[in-house]
């Protein structure tokens, strides 16, 4: 049901085998890195923000512009949108705005992003790998009959091909592969939240905008959006942009032992994360998962409490700046990428750490005021 | 009711091993499985049956013995099933497997107009969550993908609606069918598999078919041929050129020992504790 790449015998973009891998002409004039704006009542996904630093060093290697595309309703302040953007390095912002624009749908995104991309031909095209970034891309990938690459790790440009070489990882994260797009564009790829930088904003930055119709009404419509419910709840645990976090593996051995990951995780103001296991063991929500299939994160501090360290978990966490693994095993692959290592009991090393965190915390404090 | 899930076979990846010399996957001994974001799709088309009447029919692309797959399917209460399988599919990426999909689902719906195409909402191997989307592009159905749940469907109107998560928040949305769902992950659970019917399944005659059975003619869109997408490289993880620094329990105390990791927290990363007290002060 999906892309199925074969790792046992990588293949080289010569070992064609009838297929065709050169890019045609007509296709050589598709020029410029873009990337689709993804926001939401008023806020721009960060994720969007994160994929304009990513562009703009494409862009740099091709020599040529980013452009930021931006769709939403008339009354959604499109242009602050593109402002933003141009601080973070696009050149250029095409607009669409229209009534039926107002509130992600797939048949009127997919329309407008198409059409822009028929009209002005961009070599590469980058989307948040988010709910409507995955839906939307490809949705338009199998419309322009073009390749996407989806969740990617890291982008750069094929000295030999001046290609874009997208790395993602494979097999639920136990190997990486990088994927090309050869003889058709625009190429895509998709990119988690968190996974690329956040690029600093420079608001002296300036860029164009134009604009463009997406020619649709309400009535050609057929899939209606009556409503949407915000969940107060889940914006609550923010994994991805949390500051500090403490995850908790089965190594935690009960559910009620997860008690003490929140402990510490409370003491240090931050978020509780989780491997894959426990949170199809239900021990917590599906939110705090961290990993390939759950969220991918850069915190300043990431505590792994009872955590082998498998690939799937790696990938989502080896961005963290300080890593600190507790696990009973000395041989658990997570010391490989943590910074600082215990080899103990987790039920008996978060305890003591959340006491000695909360005493220094509380001796610093006295200091300060 | 006409419903066609797709599934595919995976190796159940929980059990992958990668041989630590040649970054290949050892393939041997793993079991494949049908993609477990797949039967979420499957119970959901199940409960429709169940309320509704009508029949489910599965599909799936992939070698023969994804069979097994389509079995298990048959076991839970699905009625029919067809692997669509040719050597000429080999090395698909995501575009071409939707494109021999959306030949399947066509020439099942000859027999019979189908009303719901359910999709997984990605696999565990790829994990792209592409080929959902391209399905419903390539055949025209309204897509709803991430549906947390189904909330109201009306055979005499031929419309549902669903609820859609999203960034932040649920989009309820009603749209007409035909549609493609792909159904987000713990959104219900899947039934047992009675005795009988696992008898039933395991003599169930799956049908095969051949890229010609499927009504696909043009070879170029299909296979490695069909994929815009090429692999040009696979790799392991490579490992940190900075060692971890152990800090030993066996010869001072616990409080010691997190003493001393704060303090090497800290000094490595010299503006954490100010974060930490800003937040402590908020």
């Amino acid at each position: 049901m999906s892309q199925a790449p074969a790792p046992a015998a990588p293949a080289r973009p010569t070992a064609g085998r009838g297929r065709n891998l050169e890019l045609s002409e007509e296709l050589k004039a598709y020029k410029g890195v873009w990337v689709f704006i993804e926001h939401d009542r008023g806020h721009v996904h960060s994720v969007s923000w994160e994929l304009v630093g990513e562009a703009r060093k494409l862009a740099d290697q091709l020599g040529c512009p980013v452009s930021a595309i931006i769709l939403g309703g008339a009354d959604e302040g499109l242009e602050k949108f593109a402002a933003e953007a141009f601080s973070f390095g696009a050149d250029h912002a095409y607009l669409m705005q229209d009534p039926v624009l107002k509130g992600y749908r797939n048949e009127p995104f997919t329309k407008g992003l198409t059409d822009l991309v028929n009209k002005y031909k961009p070599e590469i095209l980058l989307l948040g790998a988010t709910s409507q970034g995955r839906d939307l891309a490809g949705s338009v990938a199998t419309t322009l009959l073009t390749g996407l690459t989806a969740d990617c790790t890291e982008l750069r440009i094929d000295p030999n091909t001046k290609a874009l070489a997208a790395t993602r990882p494979t097999f639920g994260g136990s190997l990486y592969c990088t994927i090309m797009t050869l003889a058709y564009r625009p190429q895509m790829a998709t990119v988690r939240p968190r996974v690329m930088e956040m690029p600093r904003a420079d608001a002296t930055r300036t860029g164009t905008s134009s604009y463009d119709t997406l020619g649709l009404v309400e009535t050609q419509i057929v899939t209606k959006l009556l409503d949407f419910i915000a969940d107060a709840h889940s914006n609550k645990i923010n994994l991805p942009y949390a500051d500090v976090i403490v995850s908790g593996g089965k190594g935690m051995k009960t559910p009620e032992n997860f008690k003490l990951v929140f402990e510490l995780a409370r003491v240090l103001g931050g978020e509780v994360g989780a491997t894959r296991p426990c949170v199809q063991a239900g021990w917590v929500e599906a939110d705090r998962q961290v990993g390939q299939t759950g969220k991918t994160v850069r915190p300043k501090l990431y505590i792994a409490a009872g955590i082998s360290g498998a690939v799937q978990h790696r990938v989502g966490c080896e961005a963290a700046d300080v890593i600190v693994a507790i696990n009973t095993d000395v041989n658990a692959p997570i010391f490989d990428f943590a910074h600082y290592g215990i080899v103990g009991n987790a039920m008996q090393v978060l305890p003591a750490l959340t006491q000695a965190f909360a005493a220094h915390l509380a001796l610093r404090m006295r200091q300060v005021a | 009711m006409h419903i066609v899930v797709c599934i595919k076979q995976v190796p159940d990846s929980a059990q992958i091993r990668v041989h630590p010399v040649t970054n290949t996957i050892m393939r041997q001994g793993v079991p494949a499985i049908v993609n477990p974001y797949d039967l979420f799709s499957l119970e959901e088309a199940l409960r429709l049956k169940d309320k509704f009447g009508g029949r489910v029919t599965m599909l799936c692309m992939g070698p023969p013995q994804a069979e097994e797959a389509l079995r298990k399917c048959i076991s839970f209460g699905a009625d029919d099933a067809v692997l669509v399988t040719d050597r000429a599919f080999a090395g698909a990426d995501t575009l071409a497997t939707s494109y021999a999909l959306a030949a399947g689902v066509r020439q099942i719906a000859k027999e019979q107009a189908v009303d719901i195409v359910f999709t997984g909402k990605q696999t565990i191997d790829g994990d792209t969550a592409q080929v959902g989307p391209g399905i419903a592009k390539r055949m025209g159905l309204q897509l709803l993908t991430y549906v947390s749940r189904i909330v109201e469907t009306d055979l005499e109107a031929r419309t549902i609606t669903v609820e859609r998560r999203a960034e932040g928040g649920v989009q309820v949305l009603k749209t007409s069918l035909p549609v493609l769902i792909t159904m987000l992950e713990n959104t219900n659970e899947m039934r047992f598999a009675a005795l009988p019917a696992m008898i039933h399944a395991a003599a169930y005659p799956v049908r095969k078919w051949s890229k010609e059975q499927a009504g696909i003619e043009d070879l170029s869109k299909i296979g490695l041929k069909g994929s815009p997408t090429v692999v040009s490289k696979v790799f392991g993880p490579t490992p940190r050129t900075e060692k971890v620094e152990m800090l030993d329990l066996e010869t001072s105390n616990l409080r010691d020992v997190s003493l001393n990791l704060i303090q090497k927290i800290f000094t490595r990363h010299p503006t954490l504790e100010a974060d930490l007290l800003m937040k402590e002060t908020a």
